[in-house]
C-alpha cells in the first residue's frame, strides 16, 4: 500500500506511482497552524511536548495559516470567534485539512442548549476532517485522530480529494 | 477600619436623599443603595475621604433582577415588563483594609446610571460588560460600546436578561442546536 512497500529494482531505485508519493509526503509533514482556542489547546501543547511528541509524526506549529496544512480546532468556537476561523482557513493553501478536537467544536459541547455565544459545532463554518471526541479529549486521543487523518490522506487520489 | 453603619453615617451626612438605605438582615453582606444618578458623587467622595479611601474596585456586576410583570409575546416567549435593572459596586480600601458594597437600581424601561469610570479607571471594562450583557448604559463613559458579543450584535439585544431570546442566525450561522 504505502509508498516503501513497492519493490525495489535497483538499490537506490524505488518505483512508484505519483499519487502514492504525494500522499506519503503529505501525511508525513502535516505542518499544524499553531492555534488555540481554550483548555483543548493545553492538551494539544502538551501533544506537541517532549511526552507524547508530535513532531515524530512530522506535525510541527507554524505561525502563519499561509504555511500550514492542518488546523487543529482545539477548544470553544464561540460565535465571534467563528468569523476569524472561517477566514484563517480560506488563507491556508490547498491541500488542507481540518481537526475538529473536543465536544465544544464537535458540536457545542456543555454550551450546546444554553450558550448564547457558542457556535454548536465548528463543521457549520469549514469542513471537518476528523472528529476527536473528549472534553478535552488526552493527547493519546489526538494522537488517534491524526493518526486517522493520515489514513485519509494515503487513501486520497489526484482526481478526487477524499480528505 | 470601618463598618458599613459608619460609613453609611459619614454618607448620609454628606449627601443626604441620595443615600437611600442600608441593607444588612441578609445573609451575605450589607449594601448601601444609592441614586443611579448621584452614584459617580458618592464613589469620588468614597475615594478620596480620609477616613475611607476607597482606592480599589475590586468588582462590577450588572443584574437582571426581573422583578417587573411576567407576560407571554405573540411567540410564545416570555417578556418582563416593568421592575429593576441592578448594578452592585464592590469596593475596598487597601491602606484602611474596609471593604463595602453599593447597590443602585434603575427602571428596565430606561437603565441610564453615572458612570465611575473616572474614578477607578478599572470600572471601564466592567461598565462594558454590564452594557453588554445587561443593556445598562453608563452616562459620561468614554467608550461604551460590546466587550464581549460581536460589535454586530443586534442592537438591544442583552444575553444576561432573564427574557432574552437568542436569535436564529447569526451573520449567516445557524445559532441554535
Amino acid at each position: 500500500m504505502g509508498l516503501l512497500d513497492k519493490q525495489l529494482t535497483d538499490d537506490n531505485i524505488v518505483v512508484t506511482n505519483i499519487e502514492d508519493l504525494f500522499n506519503w509526503a503529505r501525511l508525513s509533514s502535516l505542518w499544524q497552524m499553531s492555534f488555540g482556542l481554550a483548555c483543548c489547546a493545553i492538551e494539544m501543547m502538551a501533544t506537541s511536548a517532549s511526552h507524547y511528541d508530535f513532531d515524530r509524526f512530522g506535525v510541527m506549529p507554524r505561525p502563519s495559516p499561509r504555511q500550514s496544512d492542518v488546523i487543529i480546532i482545539s477548544g470553544t468556537v464561540t460565535l465571534k470567534m467563528a468569523i476569524r476561523i472561517k477566514r484563517l482557513y480560506e488563507q491556508m493553501p490547498d491541500p488542507k485539512y481540518v481537526i475538529s478536537m473536543g465536544s465544544c467544536s464537535n458540536c457545542g459541547g456543555p454550551y450546546w442548549e444554553h450558550g448564547y455565544h457558542v457556535l454548536k459545532g465548528v463543521d457549520r463554518v469549514i469542513p471537518v476532517d476528523v472528529y476527536v471526541p473528549g472534553c478535552p479529549p488526552r493527547p493519546e486521543a489526538l494522537l488517534e485522530g491524526l493518526l486517522k487523518l493520515q489514513e485519509k490522506i494515503r487513501n486520497e487520489t489526484i482526481v478526487k480529494k477524499s480528505a | 477600619m470601618k463598618s458599613a453603619e459608619e460609613i453609611f453615617d459619614i454618607l448620609k451626612v454628606k449627601f443626604g436623599n441620595s443615600i437611600i438605605e442600608l441593607k444588612k438582615d441578609l445573609p451575605v453582606e450589607p449594601f448601601i443603595s444609592v441614586n443611579p444618578f448621584e452614584i459617580d458623587k458618592v464613589s469620588y467622595f468614597l475615594r478620596n475621604n480620609e477616613e475611607l479611601q476607597f482606592d480599589s474596585l475590586m468588582n462590577l456586576s450588572g443584574v437582571d433582577d426581573a422583578n417587573g410583570q411576567s407576560v407571554n409575546d405573540e411567540e410564545g416567549g416570555l417578556k418582563i415588563i416593568g421592575g429593576t435593572l441592578s448594578v452592585y459596586y464592590h469596593i475596598e480600601s487597601t491602606k484602611l483594609k474596609h471593604k463595602l458594597c453599593l447597590k443602585v437600581s434603575v427602571p428596565r424601561e430606561s437603565p441610564e446610571v453615572a458612570s465611575v469610570y473616572y474614578v477607578w479607571r478599572h470600572a471601564d471594562w466592567h461598565e462594558r460588560e454590564a452594557y453588554d450583557l445587561v443593556g445598562i448604559k453608563f452616562l459620561n463613559h468614554p467608550d461604551l460600546r460590546r466587550i464581549l458579543m460581536p460589535y454586530d450584535w443586534e442592537a438591544g439585544s442583552h444575553p444576561l436578561r432573564k427574557d432574552y431570546k437568542n436569535p436564529e442566525f447569526y451573520q449567516g450561522m445557524k445559532v441554535p442546536y
